[in-house]
């Protein structure tokens, strides 16, 4: 072979992987990968949040990079995660290496988003998560910021915070039970689905019930997929509970409200549960899940912030249902990423994460900050608590979802009050009214 | 919490969950007994069964019972042809079948994720409510699912042993060869077990459906249930597999009752049991020892 044409064939291949590399630097379109479990709720919710990003960012005219506007063009990558956590990194897998994402948003189970995360670090490609909550997640940062400083959380604040919501919730509904019904010491049972997320939430609220003066009857462990939960509900029933702290991020939040309303198991349920964020919830359950309560990012008439009432009624507009909190791709797009590529001028993730770590900025469901460690070092977590992201409590009453925290709620005895524009007062079921009413 | 009333709490909880494993359980060991064939799609029917109940009573507005009617006849019907496409030709090699049949259910839960997607959904009780049994409150679904469990024994006891039919089915499960020469048509009394065999795994679907969240996936782990149940109770054996059952709901109740931390490990339990017996007894309950051909 002539000299020639070996080194025509070495400078082909040598533009072909120099293209496949950097495909994004010279193309006029930013590449977001969406990544959730696409057939179910959750991954929905990421999608659609994407989706108004991109109609928002791209009716624009796109972001401005330096001095060219471009414009975001969605992927969309189904994890499968809720069957498959290898589905999930496939997922990654591809959407990094063949579609060449610039970055990534999205994700659910915390033991499928610690694998993803590994894979997104290892192309260094900002990922944003979008629903799972473990601690682990941005501990990894601090503690190795350098491999892990391309993950942020975007949705929602981690575990440790989302316990203490809940518990400032029971507590408030406690307090009302012991006021109304005279009960003198609330007793509670924990009912936690199998999964790692929860694992430290359980340990939590074992060490914190008693301190809030009232007691633990059990603690009760579904799996997070059981479709029948009657003889747990028997069981709590003799434990004598008047409240039920309800952990459920999977589809058994849907049987066990459904049974216990059918039962009239006199507790009233207070906590997490994910199913019963959804629009579906009354018809999943027969509208037996009335009066459940559970921790919520968004709820149709409540306004968190100024960007809470056109973000919602957006949503249900575009979509015909109320964003839940997987939704929050459209703030990790539209309010996290977009302004800092538009003030680092690029789309390097090296200069862009110092941007992203400093910002605060506000959101639908809050402001938004990311916090640093004991000693100083970069989380990448969100910053919880008056003035930053708080969540709702939600209620369902008579068909409807209703936000009933934050109401009057003190963060501390200086703190001044909070209440949501929105917010209605917090309902018993009669049948637990009638059980304990002396 | 007394020690009586946990016992009872075990006995109805046993007895609810021991009714809708032996639902399924029968109906599976029935194919098996006659023709061989570890159908591993049956549960899918159950599922598919449910998804249209749901279709019925939400999409087509029918009342609840036509619903269920509407579903036993149409997953019957498409039970039959699946097993006409899909398992006739291949029944003679076991191994084959089970891929086979694994196929179809994944086939029938990627249908149903593309029509229904992944959202839960539900599907309103017969007869809605419950009633008490010394304080354990007992859903009449529940109620419904235990009687129906023992109508369809008894049923089937009267089919198999009352009937020309069920002594066709008899004698093909004694020996098929022999039934042949003897001037029975085989193929059509598996035909005919087939058919009997997915409708009573479709009105397994329509009874149990109220009680449970329809999912595309929620055929899995009644899947695995229904093994352990049969394969407990005997490959083949009805009456294996209405002992077994019960032997599991049980199982399953006393984890949930006595160890409630541990409440997700009860299908864990029962399967554990499963291979306990199986050591001890690796017929199982009430099997025939296994042979090459019967």
């Amino acid at each position: 072979m002539k000299k020639t044409t070996v080194s025509w064939i070495v400078l082909l291949g040598v533009s072909f992987v120099m293209a496949m590399s950097f495909p994004a630097w010279g193309a006029d379109t930013i590449k977001i990968g969406v990544i959730g479990p696409m057939n179910f709720m959750q991954g929905k919710g990421h999608w659609n949040g994407a989706i108004m990003a991109e109609e928002k960012i791209n009716g624009k005219g796109g972001i401005q990079v330096g001095d060219k506007k471009m414009k975001i063009e969605l992927v969309k990558a189904d994890s499968n995660e809720f069957i498959n956590v290898t589905d999930a990194t496939n997922a990654m897998e591809l959407i990094l290496t063949r579609d060449k994402v610039d970055f990534i948003v999205g994700g659910f189970r915390t033991e499928a988003v610690l694998a993803m995360q590994d894979i997104a670090m290892d192309y260094k490609t900002i990922f944003i998560g979008c629903g799972a909550a473990h601690p682990e997640l941005c501990l990894r940062v601090a503690k190795d910021y350098k491999r892990y400083k391309y993950f942020f959380r975007g949705t929602p604040f981690n575990s440790t915070y989302l316990v203490k919501t809940c518990f400032i919730q029971m507590a408030t509904v406690g307090a009302i039970m012991k006021k109304a019904l005279g009960i003198p010491k609330v007793k509670v049972a924990i009912v936690a689905e199998k999964a790692m997320w929860v694992d430290p939430m359980i340990k939590a609220a074992e060490g914190f019930i008693p301190k809030m003066g009232m007691e633990v009857v059990g603690v009760w462990r579904p799996s997070a997929v059981a479709t029948d939960v009657s003889a747990e509900l028997s069981a709590i029933q003799r434990s004598e509970a008047h409240l039920i702290f309800t952990i459920f991020s999977s589809s058994v939040g849907i049987p066990f409200a459904r049974q216990a309303g059918e039962l009239k198991v006199p507790a009233v349920q207070v906590g997490i549960n994910v199913e019963g964020q959804k629009d579906g919830f009354w018809k999943a359950t027969q509208g037996m899940g009335n009066y459940i309560m559970t921790l919520n990012t968004y709820c149709r008439g409540v306004e968190s912030t100024v960007l809470t009432k056109p973000f919602v009624e957006g949503y249900v507009k575009r979509f015909g249902e109320t964003p839940t909190y997987t939704a929050d791709t459209y703030t990790a797009i539209v309010l996290n990423l977009a302004p800092a590529i538009e003030q680092a001028g690029t789309l390097d993730a090296e200069k862009l994460i110092p941007i992203m770590e400093t910002r605060e900025f506000l959101s639908p469901s809050g402001t938004v900050g990311f916090m640093k460690d004991a000693e100083g070092r970069h989380l990448h977590d969100l910053k919880w608590g008056p003035g930053y992201l708080t969540s709702l409590g939600v209620q369902w009453q008579d068909g409807k979802l209703k936000g009933v925290w934050p109401n009057k709620w003190k963060a501390s005895p200086e703190a001044p009050e909070i209440t949501y524009k929105g917010i209605v007062p917090y309902k018993m079921p009669p049948w637990v009214v009638k059980k304990y009413k002396k | 919490m007394r020690r009586g009333t946990m016992l009872l709490d075990i006995l109805i909880s046993g007895l609810i969950s021991g009714s809708i494993y032996a639902l399924l359980a029968i109906s599976f060991s029935l194919i098996y007994g006659i023709a061989r064939i570890v159908n591993l799609a049956h549960t899918a029917f159950y599922m598919v069964a449910s998804y249209c109940i749901y279709l019925g009573i939400y999409k087509l507005h029918m009342h609840p019972v036509w619903g269920m009617l509407l579903s036993v006849i149409i997953v019957t019907l498409f039970g039959l042809i699946s097993y006409k496409l899909f398992m006739d030709p291949i029944r003679e090699h076991e191994a084959a079948v089970l891929i086979g049949t694994i196929a179809l259910a994944m086939a029938m839960q990627e249908i149903m994720l593309l029509i229904f997607t992944g959202d839960y959904l539900s599907v309103p009780a017969l007869i809605d409510g419950y009633f008490k049994i010394f304080s354990v409150k007992v859903f009449y679904q529940q109620l419904l699912t235990f009687v129906v469990a023992l109508s369809i024994l008894a049923a089937l006891w009267v089919l198999l042993i009352k009937t020309r039919l069920g002594l066709a089915i008899r004698s093909t499960a004694e020996d098929r060869e022999v039934a042949n020469l003897m001037g029975m048509d085989e193929s059509r009394v598996t035909m005919i077990t087939m058919g009997i065999s997915v409708a009573l795994a479709a009105l397994t679907g329509a009874v149990i459906a109220p009680l449970t969240t329809l999912s595309p996936f929620m055929w899995t782990h009644p899947l695995i249930m229904v093994l352990a149940v049969v394969v407990l109770g005997g490959m083949g054996s009805i009456k294996g597999s209405f002992v077994g059952a019960y032997i599991l709901g049980f199982a399953e109740a006393i984890v949930v009752f006595v160890a409630p931390m541990g409440a997700y490990l009860k299908g864990s339990v029962a399967l554990s049991i499963m291979i306990l017996v199986l050591l001890i007894r690796p017929e199982g309950l009430f099997g025939v020892v296994f042979e090459e051909e019967r």
